[in-house]
Formats: structure tokens, sequence, C-alpha cells
């Protein structure tokens, strides 16, 4: 049930023309962050070659572009969730699953895999970049490898929050707002915190993420994204049974 | 198939909804056999919709325990075992729950795959719920670009797709042109001939074409309960069905105001 709520949701996204426009910038937007990247890389890359221990291409290349993919999901995202319930609702759709013999918990995990589903077939373009460059250079895989696992828990994170979000109106662009909103809080909450110990940083995502990108795997930085996700899924079903007890 | 007495498909008790103080559906009980049509009729805002919207599951009554409310479809009760209840249920709601950009096969295979159709059974059950609404010159279309009746007439077949023993139509013949509406008419009275039907409705013509049986609610209560030739009868064959309704209704309305008027004891 959840794989066919989740291919529906994925049928309908890739039947809307406005997905493949934004699947089309976002490439070659990347496209050409990933060029420069490299550009300035092989610029500087004889001076580099001086230094005692040179940082390679993955950390001078791959793991900024990780960064910048972070930073790009998080306007990107609200996009997305923003559909999942309240656009249902406000269409008049939502009935078909609630009269369906479904329990809330697959309406919304089916929801959150399926987009989870897309926005990772939409990230594939970066690692497929990025592995060209194996072509002539070695890559660190390791650090590949902390880098895409940081962004899979970082989106699950976004999707849930979002989904949540998207359940609360009725109002599609009010939902992306509220989630876009949320999303910079967390954000700025961190970047704005100056002190290096300072507990703000770690109820951000963002700078959770920063230990992935680092190369850094920390089972509590796992534990963060998959508590924070679980929460909000948890908090989105709870907010399906209240519609049907509120009305 | 053949039992001498029909089952009971649909049995609700004291249904009650209120949303925050305003008592929208007060009391109301519905029974429902195989093979019977059952008509909700009411004005505007008589808690039709809002009746209908708790027999599918959509809407929880408030304070079921309480008001000792229960909703059983074909025996198993909707409030303690909703996700098998509910695989007997089609509902069409008031405005048909359409995924504009599919197409109509797409559509209605997500429909009959959501009420568990099994894979291998779902190209047969999508070729007879298209015949019976006549969409198979539309399959391949996006939904989006149907007419309105065409619309419909999608909407219905998702809530018949899987043969569900109870169907529950909220005002299916609204936006038709007569031809698609005397065609509507005539499917839900196939449907009426193996499945339980339920479906609102403020047409008159409906009900006399198409239900065994009438229900009357007003302000959120049942006020008239009979078959349609009951209703027919109620004005000594004098009076037209339309005249009956005001009839019943209006007589309702003043009994109440004058009940509210005195005094309780």
């Amino acid at each position: 049930m959840i794989r066919l709520l989740a291919l529906r949701e994925l049928r309908s996204l890739f039947a809307m023309p406005s997905t493949w426009i934004v699947f089309a910038v976002l490439q070659f937007i990347l496209a050409w962050f990933f060029l420069a990247r490299l550009e300035a890389f092989l610029e500087i890359q004889p001076q580099l070659a001086q230094l005692a221990n040179p940082p390679g291409v993955t950390t001078t290349v791959a793991a900024p572009m990780f960064n910048t993919l972070a930073l790009l999901l998080m306007m990107l995202v609200p996009m997305f969730t923003m559909r999942l319930i309240a656009e249902e609702r406000r269409n008049q759709t939502f009935a078909l699953l609630l009269s369906a013999p479904l329990s809330g918990l697959h309406i919304v995990l089916g929801k959150f895999m399926g987009l989870l589903i897309f926005l990772v077939v939409l990230m594939t373009g970066v690692p497929l970049m990025l592995y060209t460059l194996v072509l002539g250079t070695n890559l660190d895989q390791g650090l590949m490898l902390s880098n895409l696992l940081g962004l899979l828990l970082l989106i699950s994170s976004y999707v849930a929050l979002g989904l949540y979000i998207s359940a609360l109106t009725t109002q599609p662009i009010i939902a992306a707002i509220g989630a876009l909103a949320v999303l910079l809080g967390l954000w700025l909450v961190d970047i704005g915190t100056t002190a290096e110990n300072s507990p703000w940083h770690l109820i951000s995502p963002l700078n959770r993420f920063q230990n992935f990108n680092n190369g850094l795997l920390d089972s509590s930085d796992a534990a963060y994204f998959v508590l924070f996700t679980a929460v909000f899924l948890i908090l989105t079903v709870k907010r399906l049974h209240n519609n049907r007890v509120y009305g | 198939m053949s039992n001498a007495t029909p089952e009971t498909t649909l049995s609700a008790r004291n249904l009650t909804r209120r949303f925050s103080n305003l008592e929208v559906v007060h009391s109301v009980s519905l029974e429902l056999k195989r093979g019977e049509v059952l008509g909700l009729l009411g004005h505007n805002g008589a808690g039709k919709t809002t009746t209908l919207q708790m027999l599918t599951g959509c809407l929880l009554p408030s304070d079921a325990e309480q008001y000792g409310c229960e909703i059983d479809i074909c025996g198993i009760s909707l409030l303690h075992h909703p996700a098998q209840a509910k695989a007997h249920i089609g509902y069409l709601p008031e405005t048909p729950p359409l995924y504009r950009e599919l197409s109509v096969d797409d559509y209605l295979t997500f429909a009959a795959r959501l009420r568990g159709i099994k894979t291998a059974d779902v190209a047969a059950a999508l070729a007879q719920a298209k015949q019976r609404c006549g969409l198979e010159e539309v399959g391949k279309k996006t939904i989006g670009t149907l007419s309105k009746g065409y619309q419909q007439r999608v909407g219905i077949a998702q809530a018949i797709i899987h043969s569900p023993a109870v169907i529950v139509l909220d005002e299916p013949t609204v936006g038709l042109d007569p031809m698609q509406i005397r065609d509507v008419r005539t499917l839900i009275r196939e449907l009426g001939d193996n499945h339980s039907v339920i479906l609102s409705t403020h047409l008159l013509a409906e009900v006399e074409h198409v239900c065994d049986r009438v229900e009357i609610m007003q302000q959120g209560k049942l006020i008239y309960s009979g078959t349609s030739a009951d209703m027919m009868q109620h004005g000594n064959g004098k009076m037209t069905l339309e005249e009956v309704f005001l009839d019943i209704t209006e007589n309702h309305a003043i009994t109440e105001n004058h009940l509210t008027a005195e005094p309780a004891p």
C-alpha cells in the first residue's frame, strides 16, 4: 500500500511540466557550479602541489558542491512538500484516501517515500558528475559516501518537516512558506550563534550535515536526523487523525 | 448470493456530529439492506454530507461512546476496525476526488489497488467499471481535460470499481446534462440490484426514479422515513412529490418552533 501511494505521488509529479522545468534548471545550475569549482581547482593545483599534504579534488570540488546542494535543498524541498497534503485537501481528493482501507500511517509513509524517492532521483546528477572525475584522478570514496549518506538523511528530515506543515493547512502556498520559514529559522539560529559550543548549533539540520560534509560520521548526528524525521512523521499521523475528529 | 432475507450491509446508530458548539447532525440512525437504494433528502445544510462523511470514515462522530454511536459495515465496526470495514465501502464525495493530472485508466487502476484489488484482477475490474460508466472511449485521456459530466462518471467508476457492498454517493447527478442524468440514474438502479446504495440529493425526481426508501433530514435530524410509495401516498395522491416534501419539512419546522417557544416544564 505504501508503495502504491508512493508510485501515485511520483506519477503525479512527473505528469506536471513544472517538475521537469525544476529538474532541468537544477541540473544546469549544478553543472555550472561543478565546472566552476573544477576550473578553480585546476588553476590553483600547481600551488597546492607544493604543500606537504595537499587537499585533493574531493575536498576542494565535491565537498563544497554537496554543501551548496544542502543549501539549495532548503529552498527546494518546501516547493515540493507543499502539495503533499494541503493540495489534496484543497482539491478534495483526500476523501479518496480517507475512505480507502488505509491507516493514517500508510498515507503518511506513502507520501513521504514518494517524495523522498523523487528528490533522490533529482539529486543523482551530482554524484554522477563527480564520479566523472574518476576518469582522471582518484576520489576519496569515504568522503563521498559520508556526504551521500548525510544528504539522504538531510533530505528525509526536510521532507518530514514539510509534510507535517503541509498537513496543517489547506493552502499549498502557506505550507511552502511555513516550511521555508522553519528551515530558514533553524539555519539562522545556527549561523547567528557565535559561541562555538552553544546548544543552538545542535538543533540545526544543516549544522549536523557539516560533519557528514567533512567526512566525519558521528552516530549522534545520524540519530538526530532519524529522530527529527520520525517525530515529524508521527506528528503528521496525529494531525491527520485530529482532522477526522475536529473536522 | 440469493438469500431469502437480504442481509443488512450498513447500520448506523446515534450518529452525532458537532463542529465546535454547532450540532450539525443529531442522533441519526440508518439501516440499509443489500439490494436497496436509500435516498437521503433534505434542504441545503441539513447535514446530509456530514452524515455521509461519517458513514465512510472521513469524519469521526463526536463523542461516540457518550451517545452510544455505532457504525457497522457488513457486520464490521467502522469505528473499531476502520481498515477492514472501509474495504466494503465505495464513496463518491460532493466533489469527485480526481487527480486531474492522471489518465482515466491510471487513476482507476490506482483506485482499484487502493481498495485492495489484487494486481491480477485489476484489468477485469477496470474494464467492468469503465463499461458500466460509459468510459471506454476516454481511458487514455487526462482527467483534467474531460468535461464535468465525464469527470462525474469517473468519480462514480472509482466508487464502484471494487464492487463494494455499500456505495455512498453524495449528489451524484449535480452538474450533468439531462441525458447523463438519465444514464446515471439507470446505473444507480442497476447497482441497487446487487449492492446497497445510499445517495444524498435535493432533487425529488431522483427519489421518484431511483430510490426504494427515503429518509428526510432537517437541521441534523431525521424527520421522515418511508418507502418512496409511502411518500407518494402521504399526499393522498393529490400532491406532487415536491409538495409532499415541502409539507413534511415545513410541518416539522412549525412543530419544532412551537416546541422551542414553550418553556420547559
